[in-house]
Parts: structure tokens; sequence; C-alpha cells
């Protein structure tokens, strides 16, 4: 089996996976869920890495600076934001209960 | 950094980070689960980033890294600049947010398949890779530049309404069709560098091309879309390094925007296709009828009047859209919704899903305001309970409560599922104009004996409602 077909195996199956977890996400999770998501995409940063950090070729290198830059944006800031957005949600508090 | 290990170890370096790669998938997945349920998303969000750390750490050991200028100075940077981002944007400009970060991330991989193309001579990528790369620039590039234009959009340096040109959606396609041909030409002939560039080029013009005919309001759609292209354009670039990481992620984030484009859609009640191609709507549409019929009055109510309704009723909803967030007017609501509490009315909120422009965009800005989220009602919970319900206030929300939705069979907007409002016995809009909404539909609902206007900016309005509660 070719790398492609396995990885092409691998790619089918997480996307099933991906469905059953995610389809019954209530809709006040739908921001934090799709903002977590977006820095989970930021994984791309290990492929990053790895051309910045070889040596074959100094053009690579500056190619995958740049990569690396954008990915921890997306990492770094969507992890934090989200994060922020979810401190905030909370359940109803003591603080209502004079009300009828 | 391997080399700091002793030989012994060294051999097995290949095998230990993909353990430690299976180690992070499984965290990622455990992860996205959690943050299905209000109770455990933060920790869910939480693990993913660690996850996220184990990857980026064990990756340092891999052997072919031997230079860490590059690394270090790129992670501080992009670091700084996330940080930054992150802990300075407003709650309401969270969809754009999103949006930037979304494109930084599609980039970021458009850029790992170039980074390893370049890195060898081109002879030296079989076919499979060289389509690997060609989809992975494809995908990626068209991320960047419709996640800029989407954050454009949001932010209103791009017209929030379609923009469009004869003959667009054909050369739309045609284009589509002509970067396919380009990545089969590339990965035959890997040297031909016009290839290599054109798909690169037409990828990046794609990206802008597509989201600009797209109407502000179905923003919720096309960011979940974007966000679905991103990890698609992550597990790409795991097919382009062999690294399964990178693909299951990829997958897992693709079919996370997936489902929230297709819920978006299912609420509005239009198809995908319809969406991306059918240029609907926009905040000064010019199209349906003007609102000065003449036969038709509205009733426009005053602050003390809409104060003493909602002081006296044992019920009230408060149906928010994207006028709340424009406005900024989340915690003047609050305030005012304390107030009535404190008066014994019981006070609930009803969301349309795609109220605002991100799915969960009401959501996030009454969490900001300290509404407990079970306060908050999804619109099939609340629909049975407008019956019931004495005052419902409107707050920048047109389009979702349009009783036409519901009647018109020739209305634009037939069949999309709404808030019944029209079901209780008294609706107060608060709205800045009798103007129609983005789909350029005039709304019944303001003519009804039911119904009282209360015009003005959402903020100030609800700040004198606020005033005049005080008084009742």
């Amino acid at each position: 089996m070719s790398a492609l077909i396995f990885n092409l195996f691998i790619f089918v199956l997480a996307s099933f996976v991906g469905f059953e977890l995610i389809s019954k996400v209530p809709p006040t999770l739908h921001t934090p869920l799709m903002s977590g998501a977006n820095a989970i995409s930021g994984i791309t940063i290990i492929g990053a890495l790895v051309v910045a950090g070889q040596t074959g070729s100094i053009y690579a290198q500056w190619i995958g600076l740049v990569a690396i830059i954008f990915a921890t944006i997306n990492v770094v800031g969507g992890f934090m934001v989200t994060d922020r957005m979810l401190e905030m949600f909370k359940k109803k508090d003591k603080k209502e209960d004079t009300d009828e | 950094m391997s080399n700091f290990l002793p030989p012994s170890v060294q051999v097995w370096i290949p095998e230990i980070i993909q353990l430690f790669y299976l180690l992070a998938t499984g965290v990622f997945i455990v992860g996205i689960k959690r943050l299905g349920s209000p109770a455990t998303a933060r920790s869910g969000n939480q693990l993913a980033a660690l996850g996220m750390l184990i990857g980026v750490i064990v990756t340092l050991f891999d052997q072919q890294i031997l230079s860490f200028e590059f690394i270090i100075a790129g992670i501080v940077i992009g670091s700084a600049i996330g940080a930054f981002a992150a802990k300075k944007v407003e709650m309401t400009a969270m969809p754009e947010m999103v949006a930037i970060f979304n494109g930084f991330g599609g980039g970021a991989s458009a850029l790992v398949a170039w980074g390893e193309f370049s890195r060898a001579a081109p002879a030296a990528f079989g076919i499979q890779d060289l389509v690997t790369i060609g989809l992975s620039i494809l995908i990626g590039s068209i991320t960047f530049t419709g996640s800029f234009i989407a954050f454009g959009k949001l932010k209103g340096f791009i017209s929030g309404n379609p923009v469009t040109f004869p003959g667009q959606n054909i050369f739309n396609l045609l284009l589509t069709l002509c970067t396919f041909g380009l990545v089969g030409w590339f990965a035959v002939d890997p040297n031909a560098q016009i290839a290599f560039w054109l798909i690169f080029g037409i990828a990046l013009l794609l990206g802008v091309l597509t989201v600009m005919p797209i109407g502000g309001a179905d923003m919720p759609v096309v960011i979940s879309l974007l966000n679905s292209y991103s990890g698609l354009a992550a597990a790409m670039a795991g097919f382009v390094i062999n690294n399964n990481l990178l693909i299951i992620s990829g997958a897992l984030v693709g079919a996370a925007g997936l489902i929230l484009t297709n819920i978006m859609c299912k609420a509005m009640n239009r198809t995908l296709t319809n969406v991306l191609f059918g240029a609907f709507g926009g905040s000064n549409s010019t199209t349906g009828s003007p609102a000065a019929d003449t036969d038709r009055t509205v009733r426009e109510t005053t602050p003390e009047d809409v104060a003493l309704q909602c002081a006296y009723a044992d019920k009230v909803i408060i149906t928010p859209g994207y006028g709340l967030a424009v406005a900024q007017a989340q915690h003047v609501l609050k305030e005012v919704a304390d107030k009535l509490e404190a008066r014994g009315v019981e006070v609930k909120y009803g969301i349309h899903p795609v109220a605002g422009r991100m799915p969960g965009h009401m959501n996030v800005l009454l969490a900001e305001a300290d509404v407990p989220y079970d306060q908050l009602y999804d619109m099939e919970q609340i629909n049975p309970e407008f019956k019931s319900t004495d005052v419902v206030l409107i707050i920048g929300a047109n389009d979702v409560v349009n009783p036409a939705a519901k009647t018109e069979t020739g209305s634009p907007i037939y069949g999309m599922p709404i808030l019944n409002v029209d079901e209780a016995d008294r609706t107060i809009i608060f709205k800045r104009s009798l103007s129609p909404g983005f789909a350029g539909i005039d709304n019944e609902l303001f003519y009804r004996e039911s119904n009282q206007m209360f015009f003005g900016d959402a903020k100030d309005s609800l700040q004198k409602l606020s005033q005049a509660l005080n008084d009742v």
C-alpha cells in the first residue's frame, strides 16, 4: 500500500470521527468550537518547524519562517481567544436566587 | 535537538516522535469532545492546547531539524502577535478575529507545501507528492485570501454587499477547473515553474473572487466553510510531509467546519450552493418594497411605555440580532433584564441560530455581559413559549423574526425557520429605522396591531429603558 493510500485511509477515518464528535454541539458553543477547531488547524506548525529547521536550503528556511509566524499566530491567538470566551460562559450563580 | 541525546536513544527517535504524535492525536480528540458541552468546554480547549504543545515539542527532536534561529524567531514573533490580538479583541469583533486567525492557518499550510517543495530539486518528488503539494497550496491560498476578504467585510473595510460582475460564477468555475488542470500539469512536469506560480496566483485570486459576492449576513456560513478549508489545508500539508498528526487534526477540523456550515445553511433554509453563488442580499439592498407604504402605519412607542409594559409582565423574551453587536448593547441589555428579574418578571433569551455574523455570535456576546448560558434558549426550545409570553423585545434582529418566512410563499426567505415572536401578546422592535434587513424584505410584523416600534440605536434605547424602569 503506497503512503498516499495509507494516508487517505487515515484522513477518511479521522473525518468520520470528527463528524461523530461534533454533530451534537449546542448552539451556545458554536463560536468557541469554531475558534478552538481553528486553533487546532494551526497544527500545520509542525510542518513549518521542519521546513524552517532544516539546513538544506536557505530559501526554504525563509519560507518556513513565515509559515511558523502564520501558524503560531493561529495557534496561540486561537487557543487564547477561545479560552477567553469560555471563561465567560457561566451557569446561573447564587446572586440570582433572589428572583422568583 | 536530538543530538543532545545519547546515541542509543537517537536510533529510536523517529518511533518515539510518532508515539508522541499518537498521544497528541488522542488528546485532540478528547479535547474536541469536551468542547461539545458548556461544563467541560474550557478544559477541552486547554487539552487541545496541550496536545499542540506536545506536538511542537517532540517535533523539535526531529533529526532533520538542525538550526533553531528561524524557529525561535518565528515562534516569538507569532506568539507575540497572536497573544496581543487575542487579549485586545472586543467580543463584538470576534467574527473578524476568527476569520483572520483562520486565514493565517490556511496561509501557513500553503507555505509549508511551498517550503517542502523548495527544499529539494523538483525531480526528487514523485507524482503523488506533487499532487498533494499542488492541492495543499491551492486550498491553503484560497483559505488565506478568502479569510482576509471575510475579515474586511466584517470589519467594514470592504462593502458588506455582494460585489458581483456579469458572468462571475462562470468565470470562477473556469478558474477552479483551470487550477485543477494546473495541478495536473505541475505533477507531471515539476520543472514547469510557470505551472507552480500560476497555481499560487490563481488560488489567491479565487479566494478573493469567491468571497466577494457573498453578502454580510451570510458570513456565518462563509466563516464556517473557511474554517473547514483551513482544516483541509492542514490535512493536505500532512499528506505532503507524510505526517499523520496533521492529517488527523486537519480532518477533525474539516469535519467540524462542515457540520457548522451545514447547521447554518439549514437555519437559513438555503443550500450551500445558493449561499456561495446566489449573491443574496446586502446591507443596503435596493430590492424589496420600500417601507413607505402609505396605507400602513406603525405604532411608535416611548421608553416609559415599554418600561411599564415589561415591568408588569409575567414573562418577557428577548430576541437579539446583529444590531445588538453593532451597538455593543449587550451590557445595557443585561442591566435591563436584571431590573426586570428583580421585579419578579421571568426573562429568557431566544437565540436564532444565524443571528449575528458567525455561529453562536449572540451567545458569546451575552456571555460577555454575564448572562448565564442556561437563560439562553435555542429556536426549537423557545418557539413553543411565545404563545404564553407577554412581551418580546426584539433587539437589532429583523429577518429571523419575519413572519413572511412562514406565510408568503413568494418571499425570498420563505421556508426559513424563524422565531415565532408574532405569537406573543406584544412585540417591541428596537430598530434604527424601518429599513428592511439584509435580505431587503419588508417585515410585515412592523405593521401589526400587536407590535410597537422603539426607534433609535439599540444601546441608547436600552439605556433609556433602563432609566425608565427605575421610575416605574
